[in-house]
């Protein structure tokens, strides 16, 4: 805070006093104060006061004049009150003795007959956060709670809350969470309603996990009547309390459509809020409720549109920033219900570049037949843009754009004429998009390598387009006469290469070069051999060993293991599992959307938010007897994915594509995918390893295409497990894959598979329960669930089923990830004991 | 849920401080600060608002050269909480009646009183200025608004070019004034930023006009307010908003793609008559945002040309058309262009007689920048300028310059022809007659032409 001008003075740097001179100064003036009823004598307390409170502001320790500011403090000057209360709350818990100094009157004002005094008084002794003043605490607590005045209820409610976090069992002994949900119920103030049910959530989720009665109270705030208790009166809530309550029903499950839409109609209004955080999470209600229902899911779509871009250019900057990562959001799970909207997502001359990358993202994602053309044109306008970063992004964009596969030919010459800007950054970019672009789209070969061929390698300095360019040389050295010339110039000044990176690309390029053209290169490979048997990298001279023993052993074999037939890329992979984007989307209205990461990943469990707890409770909106969920789920999982994952099911068609590719193509294939390494990111980040190694996993307990023998089962499961399809949907979500499976079914299975209810019968013989299954032939999809018998462990299983070739694909999800390979042995035992007499 | 809130000043100085949870270790304004102050994550220079840093979730708005900022562990909304900073600036501002450093240095324990009753334990309590006035005991000490120090162009402090132009307004809504009795005024102001985006042939790409009515009341005993807009006002497009310039051209209505209001008004006869009734409570507050893409007539016409004029050098040609009326001035104009990053000098050439125009080469961003202090309707301004490059360029020397982009205010002119047709206040009596205040006024937010 800032101290008064004459003290800069004093202090070497006016903005932080060095402090120990002026405190001891200001605790005599306070003594001498402390027992003055002269006239005047409030007022000169006052500004002693705001002394010693920008003191604190600033960070220097004035807790030493804790007695005399408590003797101050007797005064009826309310301005003194609240800050002395200030400056007591801020140091009690660093000087408990203290602070029981101050309980005397803070316990007297909460008897004043004013209710603002009482109020103020009860808050700051809530405020104290001493574990042993909690004594004196409970007594103005309660009588707080039945106040005539709704400010001091409003206090209380709260206080209740901070009770808690200083002493558990005082809060909880003292039968304080019953007297809330009695006010919550009952008062007519609701903003003692809203202060009453967020620290009921507080209070009951972190006792759910001890106590069951807390955890049957915290699901019964989910129930139909306290729902509707509160949406009956949203509109006499404050906005910000209204968030509160509608992040609450978001959770709600309603029994049927007629409920949904009454909802909907009810809450309709609040889209056109002012103020964008009910605006939003009005908006997760909406998209919560309509899960299961595909249309209504894509009417709400359109619906917020609006609103969402509304809001995203009317705020402040740092307001369309959010909403914009919700738009964001929405855009990429559903890209073909915003093609329309493209010109909205153009940037800004003046936008901060955070803005902007999150525009050329959604500008990329909506680019379709009709658009393209016009996306491609703003974007080029920005390739040219002053500001670096997005320039780059922006180069990147068209390239994206170009690999979805729209109107490949006329980006293929714009992004051509990139390389003819001349800017080195712009031609770097644009190199590495060409090698992706020619690694997918062979084709286009021709027109590129004139272009590329015509750059100097001198331009290119960036490790990762001078790479892309070494590539393309290696690859179509029959095209670029300078080829072999080039390589060899580079390969001469090996020395000055930093990057080992490109160091492995000019080998192997080198390599590609010489069974090409192998008179003019030899003499190059020679010295790119020698010198990268020599280079310090590791992988660098392993690699140059290889090719060196490779080409002794047998030139025509190096010739299949560097330079075999290649397929044309389908997909490349993307980064983020699909499992990551639902569990995103889930927390729609949550950091996890700015942050495009589940909160799981930045944050730790007590701290995902006030809502977390009812996550268990799922998403499906209907949950009917069992006879009928086996279809519902079915349902849920389907709509959602048919309408929304587009980029998921893309990413799944090209992770199969891949897997595919890995299996059919021949040992020797391995070294091409040496040089993909460089371009694909890998499937999955770093953060989420686990996803890595179970797919490793996976691929390698690849079990030969016969039937296991059944193993003899360690593990025992519950022969009467029960599970919802809300939980199992949570859970589905929640777990990280443990193992995934091919199968080949018997003969006798694939014959008895005509619908899918007869897998189900059998496979409940052997202790799993399916909860939804669905599908024609050839195709089935199950989802299955076992539980185990001693410590109740969940296993889940989504098991597709194709007639037509005999292959069953699983996927395990466990509680204990350890057991998941026992598990699966069993349900492998189970399904080939399928069709049997 | 919040843990603690901070303002911080450009130089880092904790201006106010309140620490609700007491779950966030010591130390966290430095922490913070020194992350905004050398951001540098993923080629981007600036911060954005939200970030994380060891688990802690710091939320932060610029605002007149300060920083507001919260933070917390919990996942919350993102947008809640940035709200929430910008209504504790508004609110802020209300008491103080101007916002900046000096009046929240000078009102600190005003600004903590308020604080402890806007959050509680890191809920939001309340933020309605008309509530919090029966909780807040201190006067406001008025800081002179014409005295306030213009804030210098320090980048990381750059207040957000989007910001609403600042009402004229700055009395406190509480404090009395000098000669004892509040004067009953209500101020109703239409502000709408445009976005043009011409292409080199200088046709319209992209037009968007983002506006708000804005009001804010110093009547007492909170009477009821009747504001009626053009009733040709019409609000979506056939229920759909996709750009779409040819439908709506020439019919004569506003057509807004979207809307939203503040709380506090009740659209009953809002379909029937364009009338919005509501009672104002104190401060200021946004009454109506809405959005418009219907095409409109841009204030300004821009034509910028660079050519070559051999080896080393080429010219700038900039030529801007007010195309308002004459009885109308726009103020505090600015054009900005990007030039060849081998520009080392630049002579300019302004039009003969030409007063209260300046121009400047930046030389760190290769920048022209030519400043006009108002262009009456009607008036053709050009600026010539002669480059001169350090070394001799090949390829398309228009893909090296540009775009052009122009900053700049009108008063009493609005893009949208929305209108706020009259402004009625119930009487109280016979002699009540406050004075009514409806000013219009246009920003430039993103007014570009590339070349």
């Amino acid at each position: 805070m800032a101290p008064p001008a004459h003290q800069s003075h004093r202090s070497p740097s006016p903005s932080q006093p060095s402090g120990k001179g002026e405190v001891s100064d200001l605790k005599l003036q306070l003594r001498q104060l402390a027992g003055s009823r002269a006239p005047g004598a409030d007022d000169s307390k006052r500004e002693l006061f705001k002394k010693v409170i920008s003191y604190m502001t600033i960070g220097i320790d004035v807790s030493s004049l804790f007695s005399e500011m408590v003797m101050c403090s007797a005064t009826s000057d309310i301005v003194l009150k609240k800050m002395c209360y200030l400056y007591v709350n801020n140091y009690a818990k660093s000087n408990p003795d203290l602070a029981l100094l101050t309980i005397n009157f803070l316990q007297k004002d909460c008897k004043d007959e004013d209710p603002m005094i009482r109020g103020l008084a009860l808050r700051s002794l809530c405020s104290l956060r001493v574990a042993n003043l909690v004594e004196y605490l409970v007594e103005p607590l309660r009588s707080g709670l039945r106040d005539g005045s709704s400010y001091v209820r409003i206090v209380a409610a709260t206080g209740v809350l901070k009770l808690y976090h200083i002493s558990t069992s005082t809060c909880i002994d003292g039968d304080f969470p019953s007297l809330l949900k009695q006010l919550m119920l009952n008062d007519p103030d609701t903003q003692v309603v809203a202060n009453c049910l967020f620290a009921l959530q507080e209070i009951w989720s972190s006792e759910a996990s001890t106590s069951d009665e807390a955890s049957r109270e915290r699901d019964g705030l989910l129930s139909k009547p306290f729902i509707y208790y509160l949406l009956n009166r949203i509109k006499d809530f404050s906005e910000w309390a209204q968030c509160l309550v509608l992040e609450l029903v978001a959770k709600y499950i309603p029994l049927d459509s007629n409920e949904i839409f009454d909802i909907m109609n009810l809450l309709e209004d609040r889209l056109q809020h002012a103020n964008g955080a009910v605006v939003l999470a009005t908006i997760k209600l909406f998209l919560q409720l309509t899960l299961s229902m595909t249309d209504v899911h894509q009417q709400v779509y359109e619906r917020i549109k609006a609103p969402l871009l509304t809001l995203a250019s009317t705020g402040s900057q740092e307001q369309s920033y959010a909403v914009l990562a919700h738009l964001h959001l929405l855009v990429m799970r559903a890209p073909m219900l915003f093609s329309s909207d493209y010109k909205h997502f153009y940037c800004h001359y003046n936008e901060p570049s955070y803005v902007k990358k999150l525009k050329l993202e959604m500008l990329t994602a909506v680019a379709n037949e009709d658009n393209t053309y016009e996306i491609v044109t703003e974007l080029c306008e920005y390739a040219a843009n002053v500001d670096i970063p997005i320039a780059r992004e922006s180069i990147r964009a068209v390239g994206k754009i170009a690999l979805q596969q729209y109107d490949v030919n006329a980006i293929v010459d714009r992004l051509l004429q990139f390389l003819e800007m001349e800017k080195d950054y712009v031609t770097a970019e644009t190199l590495v998009l060409i090698k992706d672009l020619l690694r997918k789209y062979p084709q286009w070969s021709h027109d590129c390598i004139a272009v590329v061929g015509n750059i100097s390698s001198n331009n290119v300095q960036e490790p990762k387009a001078k790479a892309a360019l070494i590539w393309m040389l290696g690859e179509y050295a029959q095209d670029m006469a300078d080829a072999p010339y080039i390589l060899e110039s580079m390969i001469e000044n090996w020395e000055e290469e930093d990057s080992a990176e490109v160091r492995l690309h000019l080998l192997t390029a080198t390599m590609k070069c010489f069974f090409r053209r192998p008179p003019e290169t030899q003499k190059a490979l020679g010295a790119a051999l020698a010198t990268g048997i020599a280079d310090f990298h590791q992988d660098v001279h392993d690699r140059a060993l290889f090719y060196y023993r490779l080409l002794q052993h047998n030139v025509s074999v190096a010739e299949r293991v560097v330079n075999p037939p290649k397929q044309a890329v389908s997909v490349f992979a993307d980064t983020q599992s699909s499992e990551i984007k639902d569990r995103v989307f889930d927390e729609f209205n949550s950091l996890s959307v700015v942050y495009q990461k589940p909160s799981y990943m930045f944050t730790d469990k007590e701290h995902r938010g006030p809502f977390e707890f009812s996550e268990e409770v799922g998403h499906l909106s209907i949950q009917a007897p069992a006879t009928d969920n086996v279809i519902l789920a079915q349902r849920v999982e389907e709509n959602d994915k048919d309408l929304l994952l587009s980029t998921s099911q893309r990413e799944d068609a090209g992770a199969v594509s891949n897997n595919g590719s890995a299996y059919d193509a021949p040992l020797y294939d391995g070294s091409s995918s040496l040089l993909a390494v460089s371009s694909a990111p890998p499937s999955t980040s770093a953060s989420q390893p686990s996803f890595d190694i179970d797919d490793l996993l996976g691929l390698s307990l690849q079990p030969a295409p016969a039937p296991l023998p059944p193993s003899p089962p360690v593990l025992h499961l519950n022969a009467k497990a029960v599970l919802d399809p809300g939980t199992f949907q949570q859970k589905w979500r929640q777990l990280p894959i443990s193992l995934s499976q091919d199968f080949c079914m018997t003969p006798l299975g694939v014959a008895s598979l005509t619908t899918p209810q007869t897998l189900l019968k059998h496979m409940q013989g052997h202790s799993i329960q399916c909860i939804a299954s669905g599908g024609q032939a050839p195709n089935f999809k199950y989802f299955f669930f076992a539980q185990k018998v001693d410590d109740k462990s969940l296993y889940l299983v989504e098991c597709i089923i194709n007639t037509s070739s005999g292959k069953a694909q699983i996927k395990i999800k466990a509680d204990d990830q350890s057991t998941a390979q026992a598990f699966s042995d069993l349900l492998q035992s189970a399904l080939s004991k399928f069709g049997m007499p | 849920m919040i843990s603690q809130f901070f303002v911080l000043s450009q130089r880092g100085d904790n201006i106010v401080f309140r620490d609700y949870r007491g779950d966030v270790p010591k130390g966290s304004t430095e922490i913070f600060f020194r992350k905004v102050k050398f951001w540098k994550e993923d080629g981007e220079e600036e911060a954005p608002p939200v970030f994380n840093i060891d688990g802690v979730n710091y939320f932060h708005v610029k605002m007149v050269g300060l920083l507001f900022v919260a933070n917390t562990r919990v996942n919350v909304s993102p947008s809640l909480v940035l709200e929430l900073l910008q209504r504790i600036a508004r609110v802020i501002k209300d008491y103080l009646g101007v916002l900046s450093e000096d009046s929240l240095r000078k009102n600190f324990v005003l600004v903590y009183e308020l604080l402890d009753e806007v959050i509680d334990f890191g809920y939001v309590q309340t933020t309605s200025t008309e509530l919090l006035k029966s909780y807040v005991f201190n006067e406001p000490i008025v800081v002179d608004a014409a005295r306030l120090p213009a804030l210098g162009p320090a980048s990381l402090f750059m207040q957000g070019t989007k910001r609403m132009p600042g009402t004229a307004v700055t009395k406190s809504v509480v404090a009395n004034e000098p000669g004892g009795r509040k004067r009953e005024e209500i101020f109703v102001d239409i502000i709408e930023k445009i976005s043009v985006t011409f292409s080199s042939s200088g046709y319209i790409l992209t037009s968007e006009i983002d506006g708000t009515i804005q009001m804010k009341s110093y009547l007492t005993g909170n009477p009821e307010i009747r504001l009626a807009l053009n009733e040709d006002v019409a609000i979506g497009r056939g229920g759909r908003s996709i750009y779409d310039y040819s439908s709506s051209a020439g019919s004569g209505a506003v057509i807004l793609d979207d809307c939203n209001f503040h709380e506090s008004v009740n659209l009953d006869s809002f379909d029937l008559d364009r009338t919005l009734t509501l009672v104002p409570s104190d401060g200021e507050f946004p009454v109506m945002n809405y959005r418009m893409t219907q095409e409109f007539k841009p204030p300004f016409r821009v034509n910028a040309l660079i050519e070559e004029a051999g080896p080393l050098r080429a010219e700038v040609i900039i030529k801007i058309r007010a195309e308002f009326l004459s009885n109308i001035t726009s103020n505090s104009i600015s054009v900005q262009m990007p030039l060849p990053m081998y520009t080392t000098r630049v002579s300019f050439e302004l039009e003969p007689g030409s007063i209260g125009q300046t121009t400047d080469f930046k030389e760190a961003n290769r920048k022209l920048e030519w400043n006009l202090k108002k262009i009456v309707g009607g008036a053709e301004h050009t600026l010539r300028a002669k480059l001169t490059f350090s070394q001799e360029w090949h390829g398309n020397i228009t893909k090296e310059a540009g775009p052009v982009s122009m900053l700049f205010t009108i008063p009493m002119y609005n893009a949208s022809r929305l209108q706020v047709k009259y402004l009625q206040i119930a009487k109280k009596s016979q002699s009540y007659n406050p004075y009514r205040w409806v000013r219009y006024v246009t920003q430039a937010n993103s007014y570009v032409a590339r070349i």
